[in-house]
């Protein structure tokens, strides 16, 4: 099972150090991240493992939502079945 | 590997178009708790909604969460009550307080089913039924009832179609300190289906299994999005880009689905495939039609463009699901719709129009607010055009309109959050009396020689 966490807002310094620091603490593995930054806006798109995570899903997506107010951006934690069934036949 | 132009699609759908799920409706029978003595009947239906349903408003919670969309509503339909109160001999009211309570309990915000199914008919129960609606949804702020009063097999029942109109005006008299609020609890069909998840008309038929879960979608804000990013498209690439948006939005609505009915251990019924609009801004079905190439809705070629967008949708949401049902098709509520209601305001919507569009689109007549002078013999005869749409087009329609008793032209109610504001519409004053009070049975329709 894997989730999609998207981060998009004002760059500052250690966006991915803190989503990260998270996603090791929830034990959510990475597997690949895709990160730009345009014009002083932050996107990051971030693939996890959450098949051995140590809660349930919903208390990382309810910590991501909180460090997203915490930091000003937009943060989304979504289980990636809604990608693979909209966009896929 | 999830493409990133994917998931920002996925993303802006939700944050920026309004893309969610409207409702998860679970729909219960409750045929086993029917009971001559009425307080054993209520309590055994208090305690089978209560059974069935207490993790419906957590596990809706839990999938908003894990994929990131909104499910604005979790709600309940139940059997039509005038089945289950016909062994009863007292008023079937305390039945919709037992709804009430028991929807109140699992937090839903509303629950539907103090229906008599009637076109063809009153048996034991129904009228008492009907004549309870004006106190029952007056006493209750979560129940929501409605009446089957024709179909194409069986033709309109035109005494059901007076008595409705009479029911109708006195549920808005009755909750006239709340804006006539009860009368948008109430819905008068013809071809009622019986797995539609959408309020006020929902109820779970007699052919249906004991418990299950009904999925509505939402999306007109995506539709109208898509369609804005080719103004040169010509007709026929229309109708493909919104078969394309259809298929993802409804695509959500299959996996929410089938994920509530796996973790609520009920069988998964239908999506229901539809543009339901909100009162919020871009969520509106008429902003499509607008965005297709009309000034406003309700002018000259609303009813093509609506025909149009009414079957796209159908064509793209059918390859998207496993099972479709319910009413399936773009909605048209005056009051629920920023564009309708500005069209209506304007004046360049009336009755008569958004009667010929419900002859396209999925249900009828909807949150329209006619002035607190109307009689109910006009609102019987509306009712009754309304039915002879359906039952010739062999397609669900309904009425759902709200007299302001007390106001007039110019003015409008105001329920606020997805009920929205309805400005009054004006209503032809000739008098329909006579047709209405000779009562009796329309013929079913002729289901050949179509012309």
């Amino acid at each position: 099972m894997r989730a999609v966490i998207t981060v998009i807002g004002k760059d500052t310094v250690g966006i991915l150090a803190k989503v990260s620091g998270i996603c090791a603490e929830y034990n959510a593995n990475v597997i690949e991240v895709t990160q730009s930054v345009l014009q002083d806006v932050f996107a990051m798109i971030m693939l996890v493992d959450i098949s051995k995570l140590n809660t349930g899903f919903t208390a990382l997506s309810d910590r991501m939502s909180e460090l997203g107010k915490e930091l000003g951006l937009s943060i989304h934690t979504m289980h990636e079945d809604i990608f693979n069934s909209m966009h896929r036949i | 590997m999830l493409n990133v132009y994917d998931i920002l699609e996925t993303i802006r759908m939700i944050q920026d178009e309004c893309l969610d799920i409207r409702t998860i409706t679970m729909g219960i029978s409750l045929l086993d708790c029917i009971d001559s003595d009425i307080d054993k009947a209520c309590d055994k239906v208090y305690d089978k909604i209560t059974r069935c349903a207490k993790d419906l408003v957590k596990v809706g919670e839990d999938l908003e969460k894990e994929y990131g969309i909104p499910i604005i509503n979790k709600r309940l339909s139940v059997t039509p009550i005038a089945l289950v109160s016909a062994a009863c001999k007292s008023s079937p009211i305390k039945f919709a307080l037992t709804m009430e309570k028991a929807a109140k309990a699992v937090g839903v915000n509303l629950i539907g089913g103090y229906s008599a199914l009637v076109q063809k008919g009153f048996s034991a129960g129904d009228l008492e039924l009907i004549n309870s609606i004006p106190e029952a949804l007056a006493l209750t702020s979560n129940v929501c009832s409605s009446v089957n009063i024709g179909s194409t097999k069986t033709g309109i029942n035109l005494d059901a179609c007076k008595i409705m109109g009479r029911i109708v005006r006195e549920t808005a008299e009755k909750t006239v300190d709340n804006n006539c609020f009860g009368a948008a609890k109430l819905v008068v069909f013809c071809n009622a289906p019986d797995d539609n998840p959408f309020m006020a008309g929902a109820f779970h038929g007699v052919g249906q299994p004991d418990c299950i879960i009904n999925v509505g979608v939402s999306g007109p804000g995506v539709v109208r999005a898509a369609l804005s990013k080719y103004p040169d498209a010509d007709i026929t690439e229309i109708a493909d880009i919104i078969k394309k948006t259809s298929y993802k939005i409804t695509r959500v609505g299959q996996l929410v689905g089938v994920k509530a009915s796996e973790r609520l251990g009920v069988p998964f019924g239908i999506v229901d495939l539809s543009l339901a609009p909100t009162p919020a801004v871009g969520d509106s079905v008429a902003h499509i039609l607008e965005e297709i190439g009309l000034e406003k809705c309700g002018a000259p070629g609303t009813t093509a463009t609506l025909a149009l967008l009414n079957d796209a949708v159908k064509k793209g949401g059918v390859m998207a699901c496993s099972r479709i049902g319910g009413l399936s098709g773009a909605f048209i509520p005056v009051s629920e719709d920023a564009g309708m209601i500005d069209a209506a305001k304007s004046g360049s919507l009336c009755i008569e129009k958004l009667e010929a569009m419900t002859a396209v689109c999925s249900v009828g007549l909807d949150m329209i607010v006619v002035p607190g002078d109307t009689s109910a013999d006009t609102i019987a005869a509306i009712i009754a055009d309304e039915a002879a749409i359906g039952m010739v087009n062999s397609k669900t329609t309904a009425v759902r309109i709200i007299p302001a008793i007390g106001k007039g032209i110019g003015e409008e109610l105001d329920w606020g959050g997805l009920f929205g504001c309805g400005p009054v519409m004006k209503v032809n004053t000739n008098s329909p009396s006579k047709f209405i009070n000779r009562g009796g049975q329309i013929p079913a329709p002729l289901q050949s020689l179509k012309n």
